[in-house]
């Protein structure tokens, strides 16, 4: 059958066009790409290629880190950063849901509140901590104001976002059923705008790590920021490296919490 | 229960969409409601079911009866099912119970019971994502079913489905309204399912939407088979109806698109 196709002109395969678009993940990859970038690092360390003023090697910045650990400075820094982030990011967070399920849901919170949250959103929170500092003292509430402002926007515009791409029919299947108010919205809307409001977290995340360094930067003795600052202004660049390092590992734990969150929640998906 | 939609007209913005529709729907009965795309059937159901509020005319309980345990008189069952997709089967169903006044007992024997009626028992734990079509919208009649309704509103439930799956469910419904005489009012594009499954099936006429004639289907639902004589002859008299106008509303859809 197949030989009788093929009679007749001679026959040429069909190539196939479907290759590429289509990335996947390797986590040794991954791992290996550390690897290489520090061992090229090393080796340019250690031919003097690379300035150990300019940038120590990393056994240089292994060795301040450990001193730091040894000493119980880091855990000293570290304590009073994480108290910092934990504590803006929750106050921002906590209030940037109240605000964007109220926008989200309710046409009188809607307008002003889209209105407001455009306007404010762009503005580079930093610029605000001085404003801050006057309202709160230079002590940590303008710390936590500075942090928990830059985590309120995001948190909001993906709330309503999240609020808003919720599928209208779902909701009008709960009220067809009579479902009361508070269970349309328990049942309904925060499990269908949870996805978009967990992406929001990583924004938001990033963006309170970035405010605390700025804020532990004016005025602060402890915190990452704080020990970086001060790490600079004595020219100990591997001191300053381990901060970042510290600081690099601190965005990694919090985005592995917030990959758990994920799971944990939205796990049917 | 006996409904009496009385008069109803519905605009949105400057379109109208209904004009004084009125007719009755007995207990027991099935009445289908047919037309070409844009007549408003779909709108007529939810101002029936209470989800759009009429702009002229009121929509009737004229009575109180009701089944056994009814905790919603009017029940929907969606064209695109609206199932929460973070819950299981079981989860889909329990919504709707969980904020009456039964106990957890109650509350599953039901779920346990119309599981059974629609086959599904076996996937009561299944999220909806691992499920077909059809096992999707019998989760939507088992969702609808464990209110016990006195009236069940059903928008195109067979029209997301394939054809297969669309003869399977029909014999299903038909065998539903058969043994159960519920009453139901029953939207879709398909006359072959308002003949099988309608003791009355309303044509409507478009642009506005106004009820161009109520057509009575005489055999009993329990008796109707797929090719019936009596049923093509119905079907056919039903697609002379609506015919012109659904050409027309295909051309204008055409021009739109």
């Amino acid at each position: 059958m197949s030989r009788d196709v093929e009679q007749g002109a001679p026959a040429s395969l069909v190539r196939f066009r479907a290759t590429g678009f289509n990335p996947k993940s390797n986590p040794v990859a991954a791992w290996a790409s550390f690897v290489v970038v520090i061992a090229l690092w090393q080796l340019g360390s250690s031919t003097g290629f690379i300035s150990e003023l300019a940038m120590p090697s990393p056994v240089a910045v292994a060795k301040a880190l450990w001193q730091l650990i040894v000493s119980g400075d880091l855990w000293l820094h570290l304590g009073a950063s994480l108290q910092r982030l934990v504590g803006g990011w929750i106050m921002g967070t906590v209030a940037g849901l109240v605000v964007g399920f109220l926008v989200g849901m309710f046409t009188w919170a809607r307008s002003p509140g889209v209105a407001l949250v455009s306007a404010l959103f762009p503005i580079p929170k930093i610029a605000l901590l001085p404003l801050f500092i006057i309202w709160f003292g230079i002590g940590e509430p303008s710390k936590f104001a500075t942090i928990a402002f830059g985590v309120f926007f995001p948190t909001v515009i993906n709330t309503f976002g999240g609020v808003d791409n919720v599928q209208r029919n779902l909701i009008r299947m709960g009220q067809s059923f009579d479902l009361p108010m508070w269970s349309v919205v328990r049942k309904i809307i925060l499990p269908g705008a949870l996805p978009t409001i967990l992406s929001g977290f990583r924004i938001s995340s990033s963006i309170a790590i970035i405010l605390l360094i700025a804020a532990e930067m004016i005025g602060a003795q402890y915190g990452i920021g704080a020990l970086i600052l001060a790490a600079g202004n004595l020219y100990q660049t591997d001191q300053l490296i381990a901060g970042v390092v510290v600081l690099s590992l601190m965005g990694l734990c919090v985005s592995w919490l917030l990959g758990r969150l994920d799971r944990w929640l939205l796990g049917w998906r | 229960m006996r409904l009496h939609i009385k008069n109803v007209s519905h605009s949105y913005d400057q379109v109208e969409a209904l004009r004084d529709i009125d007719f009755g729907i007995e207990p027991g009965e099935v009445v289908a409601l047919i037309g070409p795309s844009g007549c408003g059937k779909s709108t007529l159901l939810s101002i029936i079911g209470g989800l759009l509020k009429p702009t002229g005319g009121e929509v009737l309980m004229c009575d109180q009866a009701k089944p056994e345990g009814c905790l919603n008189p009017l029940t929907y069952v969606f064209q695109d099912f609206a199932l929460l997709p973070w819950r299981t089967v079981a989860g889909n169903i329990s919504l709707v119970l969980e904020d009456h006044a039964l106990a957890k007992s109650e509350r599953d024997d039901r779920i346990a019971e119309v599981l059974a009626q629609t086959n599904l028992s076996d996937f009561a734990d299944a999220y909806p994502k691992q499920l077909s079509g059809g096992m999707k919208q019998r989760v939507g009649i088992a969702r609808a079913l464990a209110v016990r309704p006195a009236v069940l509103l059903m928008d195109e439930p067979l029209s997301a489905l394939d054809a297969q799956t669309r003869i399977l469910l029909l014999d299903e419904f038909s065998d539903m309204f058969a043994r159960t005489g519920m009453t139901a009012v029953y939207v879709t594009h398909n006359l072959n399912e308002a003949v099988r499954l309608a003791h009355k099936v309303v044509a409507l006429r478009r642009r506005p939407g106004t009820i161009k004639e109520i057509h009575a289907i005489d055999v009993p639902i329990k008796d109707r088979v797929e090719g019936m004589p009596e049923l093509i002859a119905h079907e056919q008299a039903l697609w002379a109806l609506i015919r012109d106008e659904a050409i027309a509303a295909d051309k204008e859809l055409d021009h739109v698109a």
